[in-house]
């Protein structure tokens, strides 16, 4: 089996050496009524060939999102990563590396990490961030735990714009840990009056920018008035894109933010792997969950990168733990630091603007198919469309013509019938102007 | 001179009096920041020209530059490469990480993963566009509840923790929707971090059962702690010491008879995979992690993938989205409703790591049930190899067969002034990561070593040859020289106490830029 470097003679000589007569002598404490003696009802290994063609197999029945017209976002981003990061993160050196406990042989990991750490700070116009979480949902869960310990205070507030997936993880942690967590209902087009809900109770605001029906905001007088109040500001980032022209959340005053980068240098990968980043003021970081690398110098004083603060974390602290995160979305986020690296100031801003210019074609060409119409007032590259009928079967319609164009509402809050009408569409600068094209002919086609 | 010094100063590359000009040591280059090689308006991509548009950006247009440093492609490719070089890798040695199964990351899995149709379909594009997609995580599915012997698998958590975070919560809703809820959750002293911090995460209090003198939970122990308002035991099996828990019967029966759950960690199942189904042994809930058994790449600490097998009484409580059968294919359920109303909700965004899931079951595919069955041996014959070649140089804390690991304690180095730590960071110059070190708890100085299977005899005799030499010249009081390991790396032992004292945790442009060193 070409993985396994045993020999059948090693295998003899090794258990020799030990002193036992079989393997299964090794096993002797496993209660014999547990004992498994013939193979598990699965498949016998199988070469190469055989595993490719049933993988390859199973993918071939799946629509790829670069064959087709392609418009979904809601949280994953289709964005063209250039050739050179997944060459670089498929270097053995950094994909088949532990996470970096011993310094001395992970200064390349290490010095990677305190770079991406720079990044999003700088991208998000916040202090310190840290070396990535599992994904911006947990990260948005773990901003609200943080703003509890901050604060002391028992409630978070949601906005209604809040993506629904980011909501949920929210209520489901809050609902084990004992934090109150009230979220608005969503009202897409309309604004939230979120001031009015702050009270001596609230810990955070959790808002998100562009929020999920694509909208932007100033949020700066809502963080002025929870910072009067004792309250925390959490934004949340969905399209990590936006930042390359957009305001960040830094410069509105936001205390905590917690967004998703899998929109540079990360496939769309169905879902996961994802890469949270979480950015906090300078003044809270003892309360920040997950891994942080620090600068420091060695024993020939030259500079170097360690993880620091470890006591927050669950290998020093245990029960007493910031979180029980054991583990980054290390390769994921060196895959988004190589990315940025590649993009730098000119090319992210550049990006930003032209995903920005192609969704405002998207958005006027669409706009113009009769009987559909543009809740938005703003939007970076997702906005909002206001349907004739219901839009969950218009997507349907589109699959089969072959454009995957955007996504239903309905699908996040199936209970509010005055949403089903509602379809959330994205362009990047992957959009052509034949994809376009291509979408509002078949909307039209559809919409008859 | 010592023997210890002598060898050091023979060996070419330990020579410190070679400097050079550049700071440069041969294929080992000192590479800056980013932020100190930028080139202001250059770029490493080339994007089209920007279509006329009028911006609808509300006002919100950012004023001010970010600050991110611009190079070229050439340069940018230099600088990870670079990098790289620094790094120790499963590709380049072996990890002896106890806890951790550090095995080959197979390039068939990497292939696989990057199909068009894996890598470039979205989360929520409609279903009758990723059935293929559906039909991998329902493999997987099987697989793990073949290996298991479990009915339910939840596919979502992100990591082993958070698989943890999600067995323990299911375990809470079910006991409330019986109307009993409990405050205590038994924990062995020898437990990973991650299972007290999870606990608490989920508003237990953790009582802690200390081990017997055989290294194993303490049976006695456990069921005086026992009682009414215990809502689980967590235990793992094999455990943290790498023995397997031969009691575990007996523990499944008192924890169920005391009407509490049944939580097991699946680090350590490489151990058993193939040979022992969980569910045999009475466990209600255990995450598995493919970063671990599974082979999927650790890529600088993450990202991982904790799914968990989940018994019938808590499968009813798993997390959203739930992958059904229907007359029309197989079906995501994403709101918590109908047969999923007691659903505990969502964990993470999204239906869980995909990637990972194919770079599993393809490893799973090419091992086979045979091959599955090999790996757990062949783990536990290789480490047990270890525990006899170290034997008499090292001191093992419990005597006896270990499972895939052995741990070792600091005895052997009580009479020097050298610890756990010292020697880890000798072994480090000896071309070795170091094991597992402080871990677990219940041992002083801790060394947990765990081969894996994919180490051959020659490196492993390899490897014990140089801990048997570095351990005797450990007794030859040497502290010196190990005091000052590692010495042939890219870095020296850095100050991580002025790092905690004074974070640094980003580039600021204000900060002087660091000398050459010379």
């Amino acid at each position: 089996m070409r993985y396994l470097p045993l020999t059948p003679s090693d295998r003899r000589d090794m258990l020799t050496t030990i002193g036992v007569e079989t393997i299964d002598d090794l096993f002797a404490d496993v209660p014999s009524a547990a004992r498994r003696e013939g193979l598990l009802d699965l498949p016998l290994a199988q070469g190469e060939l055989e595993v490719e063609r049933a993988l390859s197999r199973m993918a071939a029945k799946n629509m790829p999102a670069g064959s087709v017209p392609f418009f979904i976002g809601g949280g994953a981003y289709r964005h063209h990563v250039p050739a050179a990061v997944d060459h670089l993160i498929q270097r053995g050196e950094f994909l088949t590396s532990y996470t970096p406990y011993q310094p001395e042989i992970s200064q390349g990991t290490l010095q990677a990490l305190f770079e991406f750490q720079t990044q999003v700070a700088l991208l998000t116009g916040m202090e310190v961030a840290n070396a990535s979480m599992y994904d911006g949902a947990t990260a948005c869960a773990e901003a609200v735990a943080m703003a509890h310990r901050v604060t002391r205070r028992p409630k978070a507030i949601l906005s209604g714009a809040l993506h629904p997936h980011y909501r949920q993880v929210c209520e489901t942690y809050a609902q084990f840990s004992g934090l109150q967590v009230d979220a608005l209902e969503p009202r897409p087009g309309m604004a939230e009056e979120l001031t009015a809900e702050i009270d001596g109770d609230t810990a955070c605001i959790v808002v998100q920018n562009p929020d999920f029906f694509g909208s932007l905001h100033d949020w700066t007088a809502l963080a002025a008035r929870c910072h009067q109040t004792g309250a925390l500001l959490v934004v949340v980032v969905n399209e990590i894109v936006s930042l390359g022209a957009v305001t960040p959340p830094g410069e509105m005053g936001a205390d905590i933010v917690a967004a998703e980068g899998q929109s540079l240098g990360n496939a769309l990968n169905f879902g996961g792997p994802h890469v949270g980043l979480f950015a906090a003021r300078e003044q809270h970081v003892r309360q920040m969950p997950g891994r942080l690398v620090g600068q420091t110098t060695d024993a020939d004083e030259r500079r170097g990168w360690v993880l620091t603060l470890s006591t927050r974390e669950q290998h020093i602290r245990r029960e007493k733990a910031t979180s029980n995160i054991c583990t980054n979305s290390g390769l994921c986020a060196l895959a988004f630091t190589i990315h940025l690296s590649l993009l730098g100031e000119t090319g992210l801003t550049r990006l930003a603007r032209l995903n920005h210019a192609k969704a405002c074609n998207l958005a006027d060409r669409l706009a113009h198919v009769r009987g559909v119409s543009l809740v938005n007032d703003s939007f970076f590259n997702e906005f909002t469309l206001r349907l004739p009928v219901s839009a969950a079967p218009v997507v349907e319609a589109l699959a089969a013509k072959g454009v995957l164009g955007g996504v239903a509402l309905s699908r996040f809050c199936p209970d509010r019938d005055d949403l089903a009408d509602l379809l959330l569409v994205t362009a990047t600068e992957t959009t052509t102007d034949d994809d376009i094209d291509s979408f509002a002919a078949a909307l039209t086609e559809v919409l008859r | 001179m010592t023997g210890w010094s002598q060898a050091l100063s023979r060996h070419p590359g330990a020579a410190a009096e070679a400097a050079t000009f550049t700071g440069n040591r041969g294929l080992q280059i000192e590479e800056p920041l980013l932020f100190e090689q930028d080139s202001p308006g250059h770029c490493g991509v080339d994007l089209p020209e920007l279509p006329t548009h009028q911006s609808r950006l509300g006002g919100l247009e950012r004023r001010e530059p970010i600050g991110l440093p611009g190079l070229s492609e050439p340069q940018i490719v230099r600088h990870y490469t670079r990098l790289s070089q620094k790094n120790y890798a499963i590709d380049s040695g072996l990890y002896p990480l106890g806890s951790c199964t550090m095995k080959h990351n197979p390039r068939l899995n990497e292939k696989m993963a990057r199909l068009a149709g894996f890598a470039d379909i979205h989360p929520l594009q409609p279903e009758s566009t990723i059935q293929g997609a559906l039909e991998l995580i329902d493999t997987l599915a099987h697989w793990l509840k073949t290996l298991t012997g479990m009915p339910a698998v939840a596919l979502s958590p992100a990591a082993g923790a958070h698989g943890e975070l999600c067995g323990m919560m299911t375990i809470r809703a079910a006991l409330t929707a019986q109307g009993d809820a409990r405050k205590r959750i038994l924990v062995p002293e020898s437990a990973h971090g991650t299972n007290p911090a999870t606990a608490a995460q989920c508003g237990y209090t953790i009582d802690p059962i200390p081990n017997n003198s055989r290294g194993r939970v303490d049976l006695a122990a456990l069921k005086v702690k026992l009682g009414p308002d215990v809502a689980a035991l967590m235990l793992t099996n094999p455990n943290t010491c790498g023995l397997f828990e031969d009691e575990i019967l007996e523990i499944a029966a008192a924890v169920h008879a005391a009407g509490a759950f049944f939580y097991c960690d699946g680090a350590n199942f490489n151990a058993i995979v193939g040979r022992v189904r969980p569910a045999d042994l009475g466990i209600d809930a255990l995450h598995l992690n493919l970063h671990k058994t599974f082979s999927t790449p650790h890529g600088g600490g993450g990202p991982g993938s904790g799914p968990v097998a989940l018994a019938a009484s808590l499968a009813p409580y798993a997390p959203m989205p739930w992958m059904v059968h229907d007359d029309g294919g197989l079906r995501l359920v994403e709101q918590a409703e109908g047969s999923a109303a007691k659903s505990i909700g969502r964990l993470k965004g999204f239906h869980g790591q995909m990637g990972m899931f194919v770079r599993a079951l393809s490893y799973m595919m090419s091992h086979g049930a045979d091959g599955l069955r090999q790996v757990a041996e062949d783990a536990v014959l290789n480490a047990n190899y270890l525990r006899v070649r170290l034997a008499d140089a090292l001191s093992q804390s419990y005597p006896g067969t270990c499972m895939h690991e052995v741990l070792f304690d600091d005895r052997f180095l009580k009479d020097t002034d050298i610890t756990t730590l010292d020697f880890a960071k000798a072994l480090i110059d000896e071309g070795f990561h170091p094991m597992t070190m402080y871990f677990p708890l219940v041992v002083h100085g801790a060394l947990l070593i765990e081969p894996t299977e994919t180490e051959s005899k020659a490196t492993l005799d390899q490897f014990a040859d140089a801990v048997n030499a570095l351990a005797a010249r450990a007794k030859g009081s040497n502290t010196a020289g190990f005091q000052a390991a590692p010495r042939l790396t890219p870095r020296r032992r850095l100050d991580e106490t002025t790092a905690a004292r004074k974070p640094l945790l980003r580039w600021r442009p204000e900060l002087p830029r660091q000398e050459a060193a010379e």
